[in-house]
This record gives structure tokens, sequence and C-alpha cells, in this order.
């Protein structure tokens, strides 16, 4: 094998290790729910090809208000779910959306677009 | 008839305006203010001013500095708000549309335009770089014609090549100039063209796949851009040096043409998926539609027309035949025959008179009535449906947790798959492996559809629960849908579901011989009757006043628990109700015995009357069977499902009520409490059990069911205490929505396999699997339309849907 190959090969291995520890493994930040006066959780979550923050923390039993701020036109975002909360909400362009529930559960909630290829998590603790 | 929200209600109103000549110019224009952040000079007022007049459809734009806002005034069929937002943010400066509540209707309207904006987007970027691709195309031929000439064997894409064979001679034909530029000339002129592509069509693949990758995740996006811009710098470098290549031995490709028609290609896909999934939703559009945009009211003693959201609650609203009724009321004067089947699905007019409920969006048939309006707004039925539709529309189904966790994990190893396909390519092709193997690393990323398994449950979802709703069935989301396709028990509740649940008289017997006539007998037990409040004798005093026979004062009146009542009328002392009470008054039955168990026999309930001591007759009172219901029940049979009947009967009436409708399974004598023991009780025994009943005093069972169906009388809606609520009052709602859930989940199946199948089975062709064996390989531009039309046929599967037949 040529010094040429040997390159690639190697090249291409650490490729794909570098892909999977950072689409995978890699942290993503998460961001806690600041407290409001009325004792609200609140967290404001900019949605452009993602969600960002992605990750949030808040605290069981307490309400909860997201506040999505779209800022694209693309279909992809359009709708926010919260399958285990049963919850679909349309996210118009260039908008905010306030979305308000109150977690009764501790664990990872997750949260997707419509067609589930965003994603973000609800983290609830005690 | 589209509807108008507020907002736009008061600016559309203004729309016609009268020019400086007096006439009317009928233009379309809408006026909106957007806040603008962060400018601080003129200059900036000026940009952002310059950029929004710049927009088409932006009919004057002025931007105040001080205000920090722009005022736009625009035709809306031409721009929208949000693309001006747009156009405010591409120039560097913040803008965002003020945040409203919105109702369920709003929030439809939106989304709607939004989706009609995005398709009409998608559509004119993909058939203005398809038009670039065909150029790019022609250019490309006389550069790969002198490639392989002067530089390399055959061209390695196995499309390109055919391309290529197949249409030189007529491109030599038809544009002979074409070969007399330098590949120079050439090669920079699609360099060109390709930048133009990306970054105005295929711009928002780059920007998203950008910004998903800063979040650690990645979707079609990423993949597209990654494909495609490796491809385009593969060939920037090619053309800017391409000794480069040439020195070490690898040869200085051009894939130029690729990436504009990969980009014209899934732009199509998006574009065709755009317009389908807007097709999924046409039910609940529909439905929105409905509501008229004016009412009729009086006001001030005079018939004013006003906006359908100025109507105020108690307001009286007058409809003539062939309107549609505005608002949800009910009727003071007048009667008519109203065609509710755009909500209820309930095919026949039904006739309305004082006091009758009617549901906005309805359709007034015969004659002209006045109306109270009730429920307005968000709470009118009609809101309450679409809301309801809009969450049914967008909750999950069970199915789709698979193709949850294939997405998620989907693009980051397709990734590596294709860095895969490039290592081993490299390492193994005798003949230019450098580019065999980028044509296949770029191909496998190409056709690699993550969007097929997103959609193939949510779409199929939207259409069914849409078709539901069209016929009066409210599905409340993709679990019950999923769930009601599994059911193979039917358990239904008698009173109001099987029968009428309004008991009538059916039979008065007079005793032979006796001196009383059946007129007597009815006078006289309904006068005993109205002071109770049992459901039966509600029955025998209705009958007495359709027959318009003066009542009279009971005294001493009695009622006996579980028995009947007694009581004294004109000095006579009457006893009426079951064998028990006349056996506690030594009454002897025997001249009735017979007729009484005919009439038991027959599913009514038999009371004996006794007069002064001795028996007078028999009156006997049944719940008539709904017209619908024995058809409708034969056809649950015949679909293989066991269906059981709940009641408080006494077994024997309740059997005879089976046996008029066929079904022979019967537990009678259960109270509410029983009714959730029984559905327990089945399910423990391993059936999915569907239980059908009234919404309220079935709640607990309805909701103790795997799928709990609450039967409606047209405008009660017991949304909440159901899974699938029926708008019409029959078991043919049943019927339908067990087919369509079947139906549904047959869709749902097909899409997750032909997405899953698709995938494993494109991925690997693109990455060269049967090149060993049958030399065939995969060009990116094949598999990039093979990527748009593996989405578009997953849309296209779950709309067929649509046109399922589900009576």
């Amino acid at each position: 094998m040529s010094m040429m190959e040997w390159i690639v090969i190697i090249g291409g291995i650490s490729s794909i290790a570098w892909i999977n520890w950072y689409f995978f493994l890699a942290r993503q930040p998460v961001s806690n729910a600041g407290i409001d006066g009325e004792g609200v959780q609140e967290v404001a979550i900019v949605v452009e090809g993602g969600y960002h923050p992605a990750v949030v923390s808040v605290k069981r039993d307490r309400p909860v208000r997201l506040v999505f701020d779209r800022r694209e036109r693309s279909g992809c975002s359009e709708e926010i779910v919260f399958p285990d909360f049963g919850v679909r909400k349309f996210l118009p362009a260039f908008r905010k959306t306030t979305l308000e529930l109150t977690p009764a559960q501790t664990g990872n909630f997750e949260f997707t677009c419509g067609m589930s290829m965003l994603r973000g998590r609800l983290i609830v603790q005690d | 008839m589209p509807t108008t929200t507020p907002l736009v209600l008061i600016e559309k109103r203004n729309r016609t305006d009268t020019d400086e000549t007096g006439t009317n110019a009928a233009t379309t224009r809408e006026k909106v203010t957007i806040p603008v952040k962060g400018m601080t000079c003129a200059a900036c007022q000026a940009r952002v001013q310059r950029a929004l007049q710049a927009k088409p459809g932006v009919l004057d734009a002025s931007v105040n500095l001080m205000l920090k806002s722009a005022v736009v005034t625009y035709d809306p069929t031409a721009t929208s708000p949000m693309v001006l937002v747009e156009a405010i943010r591409e120039t560097g400066y913040g803008a965002e549309l003020a945040a409203q509540d919105q109702t369920a209707f709003d929030e439809q309207e939106a989304q709607d335009r939004a989706q009609e904006e995005e398709y009409r987007e998608l559509r004119r970027k993909a058939l203005l770089s398809g038009s670039f691709g065909l150029v790019a195309m022609a250019l490309s031929m006389p550069l790969m014609g002198a490639a392989e000439a002067e530089i390399h064997g055959p061209v390695a894409d196995p499309f390109m090549r055919w391309v290529m064979e197949s249409m030189t001679p007529a491109i030599r034909a038809v544009a002979p100039w074409l070969y007399t530029f330098t590949p120079w000339v050439l090669s920079y002129t699609l360099l060109a063209l390709t930048l133009l592509v990306m970054g105005w069509a295929g711009r928002h693949f780059y920007v998203r796949a950008w910004s998903a990758f800063r979040h650690h995740s990645a979707d079609m996006n990423t993949l597209i851009a990654v494909g495609t811009g490796a491809a385009f710098l593969y060939s920037v470098l090619a053309t800017v040096a391409p000794e480069f290549f040439l020195s070490r031995g690898v040869l200085p490709d051009l894939y130029y043409e690729a990436v504009i028609m990969i980009i014209a290609l899934i732009l199509t896909g998006n574009a065709l998926e755009a317009r389908a999934k807007r097709q999924t939703s046409a039910a609940l559009r529909r439905l929105v539609e409905l509501q008229p945009n004016t009412a009729r009211v009086v006001r001030a003693g005079a018939e004013v027309d006003i906006p359908v959201n100025e109507v105020q609650g108690e307001e009286i609203v007058i409809v003539r035949p062939g309107e549609r009724i505005p608002v949800d009321g009910a009727i003071i004067s007048g009667t008519s025959a109203v065609d509710e089947s755009m909500v209820t699905g309930e095919s026949l007019p039904v006739e309305k008179q004082p006091g009758d409920r009617l549901i906005g969006g309805t359709i007034n048939r015969t004659g002209t009535f006045r109306y109270r309006a009730t429920t307005l707004g968000s709470d009118s039925v009609l809101a309450h449906i679409v809301k309801l539709m809009r969450e049914a529309q967008g909750s999950r189904a069970p199915i789709q947790r698979l193709a949850d966790q294939a997405s998620g994990i989907f693009v980051p190893i397709v990734l590596s798959l294709a860095i895969a396909t490039f290592v081993i390519w490299f390492v193994t092709a005798d003949q230019a492996p450098a580019m065999r193997a980028f044509a296949a690393a770029v191909a496998v990323l190409i056709i690699a559809c993550p969007c097929a398994m997103g959609l193939a449950v949510p779409t199929a979802v939207m259409v069914a629960t849409g078709k539901g709703a069209e016929g009066g069935i409210l599905i409340k989301g993709g679990e019950a849908l999923q769930r009601a396709g599994q059911i193979n028990t039917v358990v239904l509740d008698k009173t109001g579901t099987i029968t009428e649940g309004r008991p009538t008289v059916t039979d008065v017997v007079p005793v032979l011989g006796t001196e009383w006539s059946e007129k007597d007998l009815v006078r006289l037990v309904a006068s005993i009757e109205a002071s109770s409040e049992h459901p039966l004798a509600e029955a025998i005093v209705r009958y007495a006043n359709e027959q318009s026979l003066p009542l009279a004062t009971a005294d001493s009146f009695q009622s006996v628990t579980g028995r009947g009542a007694t009581g004294v009328i004109d000095g006579a002392a009457l006893a009426v109700g079951n064998e028990a009470l006349m056996a506690d008054y030594a009454v002897d039955l025997i001249a009735t015995k017979e007729e009484a168990e005919r009439l038991a026999g027959e599913g009514k309930t038999p009371m004996y009357i006794a007069i002064n001591g001795k028996l007078a007759g028999l009156i006997a009172v049944a719940d008539p069977i709904k017209s619908t219901s024995r058809e409708a029940i034969q056809k649950l049979n015949r679909m293989g499902l066991t269906v059981v009947m709940l009641t408080g009967d006494h077994q024997r009436t309740a059997e005879a009520i089976a046996r008029q409708v066929g079904i022979d399974r019967v537990v009678a004598g259960v109270l509410p409490d029983g009714k959730v023991a029984e559905v327990r009780r089945r399910q423990q025994a391993g059936e999915v059990v569907a239980m059908v009943g009234d919404g309220i005093n079935d709640a607990p069972a309805l909701a103790q069911a795997d799928v709990g169906f609450a039967i409606g009388t047209g405008t009660d809606i017991a949304l909440e205490a159901s899974d699938v609520t029926l708008m019409r009052n029959d078991l043919h709602g049943v019927v339908s929505a067990i087919l369509l859930a079947r139906r549904t989940m047959r869709t749902m199946k097909q899409n997750l396999f032909w997405a899953f199948v698709y995938n494993v089975v494109g991925i690997p062709v693109a990455a060269g699997i049967l090149y060993p064996a049958f030399g065939i390989l995969l060009s990116p531009i094949l598999a990039s339309a093979a990527m748009a039309f593996s989405s578009v046929s997953v849309v296209t599967n779950s709309l067929r849907l649509r046109h399922a037949r589900v009576a």
C-alpha cells in the first residue's frame, strides 16, 4: 500500500471516530431555567436550524414557561412537539411563542420538531 | 370562503382605496408595523428602508429611526410580513413580529399561509436551479469530452457518461459554438453558476447544517451540505490548481453540474413534499373555512351585518335559507332544516325548532329563523373541534418510536459510512481511485433520506384524523388511532348508544271487562307519575301530554323505590309498578300474565296498573332502538369483532334488545362501577376493548377501555372523556372509526417499511456494493433523484388514505 493510501485510511478512521464522538458523546451544554417573580421557571429557546439551548434543566412540580423564538422560515422547525406532555404547537416564523407546562415527574423528556429531526431535551429534577 | 382573523379583518376593510380620480381602485394592500432592532444612525435607517423597498410586493416602506420600526404597505398576494422580517434581518438588523394571542383558527391559518409560502418559494427555487442545472450539463459536455480525450479514460460518473454519449451529437448539432470555448472558460463559467445556485437556492441547506452542527446535531441538511460542499470544493481545487491533482496521480474531475442538479432535485422533492404536506391538513383547513366572515344581528331594532368576531353573547342573530350559521346558539323563533354534515357527518338535514341548538358553520337550508348566540370564539363547537384536531394531528403514534430512534442516530452513521466508502474505494479501486471514491461517498451522503422515516407516521396520522373529522369522527391522536386499529372487542352501552335513550310508551292494555278505557288509564297513571322523577314516569307524562289528556293532582303520592308509585286520583286508589308492588297489595295478576310476558319478551318494560286493589291493565314503556343500530352491529360482527352489550336492565329485557340488534353477548343488571369492572375483566383476558357510551355517565368505563368512544348528541361533545368522539348519534361512526384506524395502521407500516428499506438498500448501492459483481455504480445525481422521490412517495402513500372507504 502506498503512503497516500495509508494517509487516507488513518484519516478516514479518525474522522469516523471524531464524528461519533462529536454527535453522540460530546456533552451538550445544559441551560438552567431562571425563576421569575411568580415562581415560574422561564427559558428562552432560539429555534434556528435546531434548538438553542437544546438541553434545558427545570425543577419538578413548578410551572415552566418555554419561550420559543423562531428565527427562520424553514418548514422543518414550524412545529414543536413534546410527546410526553401531549403538546404540539405551531411556531410562527420570527415570533416568540410561549408554551407552558408543569412537569409532575422527574426524568428526561425529549422535544422535537414536527418531523422529529430537530431535537432537544427537558431535564426535570427534584 | 376564507375566514379572517380579527387583525387582518380590520385591515381588509380599509383595502378598497379611493384613488385620485375618485373611482374605486380595488388594490389589495395591507400594512404592517415591524419593530427593528440595532439601528443607530440614518445610514442604518436608509439601508433597512432600501432593503424593504427592493422586495417584490412592497408598495411603500418607511423606516423610523426614533420609533425603531418599519411601517410597510405591501401586496399580500406577493409577499408577507415574514418575508419582510427576513429581508430586514438579512441587512444585519434584528426584527421580529409582535407576539399575539392565537386561537386555534388563527394558528391554523398562520400555518397554512406559512406552508403555502414555503411551497411557492421552494417551487421557484427548484425551477430556476433546475434550469441552471440543464445549462450546466450542456456546458459540461464539451469539458468532459475534452478531458476524456486528453487527460484520462472514460468519465467516472456512469450517469454523466451516459448523458454525454447520448447528448453530445445533439448538442454539437444545435450549439456547435459551445465546443469553441476553451476548457478554462467553461470551467470558470460553471464555477460561477454553481456558486450562484449554492448561495441563493441552496443557501438554507448550508445555514441550517452549520447551525445544527454547532449544537451537536445533524439532519438532512447536514448530508446535503456535506455532500454538495465536498463536491464543490473538490471541483474548485481541480479548476484552480489542476496540477496539484495531476502531480499526485489524481484526475482533476469537475462536479459542478452534479452539485447544481443535486440541489435542484432535492428542492424539487422538497417542493412536492411541501405541497403534499399541505394536503394532509386539507380537511382541517376546510373545517376552519366553515366559519363565515359576517353575521346579521339585531341591534337597536335594526338588522345589521357585522364581522362574526364582533357578535356578542346573548345577541339575536338572523339567518336566512342558504346562509351559513355564523355562531353557536339556540333558536328563539322560526323553524328550519339545517345541514350539519360538515360537522357531524349526518348526511340528512336536521329539523330545528325553537329551543334547539345550532352549531356555527353549519348551513341553514329551508327556513328563516332568529336565534340567540351562545358560545363564541374559542369556546365554540367548531373552534373546539379545530383545536382538538390540531392537537390530534400533532400527536405521536407509539409505532413511530422506532423511526424516532433510528432518525436520531441516522445522520452521523451515514456520515461515517460515507467516509468508510471513500476509504475502501480509494484503497481498492484499480482505475481512478480518488474519483470513484469521491463519487461513491457523495452518492451515499445524498441518497440517505432520514426525512422519509420522519414523515412515515405523522403524515398518516394527519390524513386519518382529518378524514375522520370530515365524517364527524374526532380521533384524539396517533395513539388512539393506533389502538383503535387493534381493537378486537366492542362493548356497547345500551341506553343512548344502541337505543335512543328516550323511553316512550309503546302499549296500553286494559284488562278484559274493566270499566277503564285506554285513555282513562293513561290519564290516571300520568297524573300519579307527574310527581315522580323516574325516567319511565317522564315517558308516560309526555305520552299523556301528546294526547292532550288533562292531568289531575295526586293525593298522598308515594314513590316505592324499585317497585313503582302509589297515590289517590279523583278518589281512586292507584298503584303502578312491577310484580313486587302488586304483591304488596295482593293484586291478582293472572289476567295479564301472558300479555306482560309477551311485552317483556319484546324488550319492553311492562308496568301493572291496579285501581282500588284490582288489576285494571298494563302500560308498557320501551326505549326504542335507533334505526341504524342493527346494521352497524352487523358490520361490527362481520369485521370479526366480539360485540358485547352492557346494561342496567333486567336480563330478559336486555336479551330481547340484544336479539333484535344481533348481539349474542349480554351483560345485564350492571351498575356504572360494574361497567368498569366488565371492561377490565375483558382486558385482563387479553382483549383489546373499545367501550362505546355517552361520555358523561359512562366516562369511567370509557377511560378504562383501550379506546373510549363517546357518542355525541351533535353539540355536546365530551371531548376530554374519550379517545374518539362521534359527533353523529349512531353506531356507524364506530364502524367507520375502526375501519379507518385499521387502514391507517396499514399505511403507517407500509410507509415505515418503505422508508427503512429504501435506506437499507439505497445506501449500500450508492456505496458501490453492486460494483464488484455487476459493475453498477450510482451517480450522485441519480442518488439525489431517488432521495427526492422517497420522501414524496411516503407522503403520497399517506394521502391515499383520503380516499379510503370506511363506511
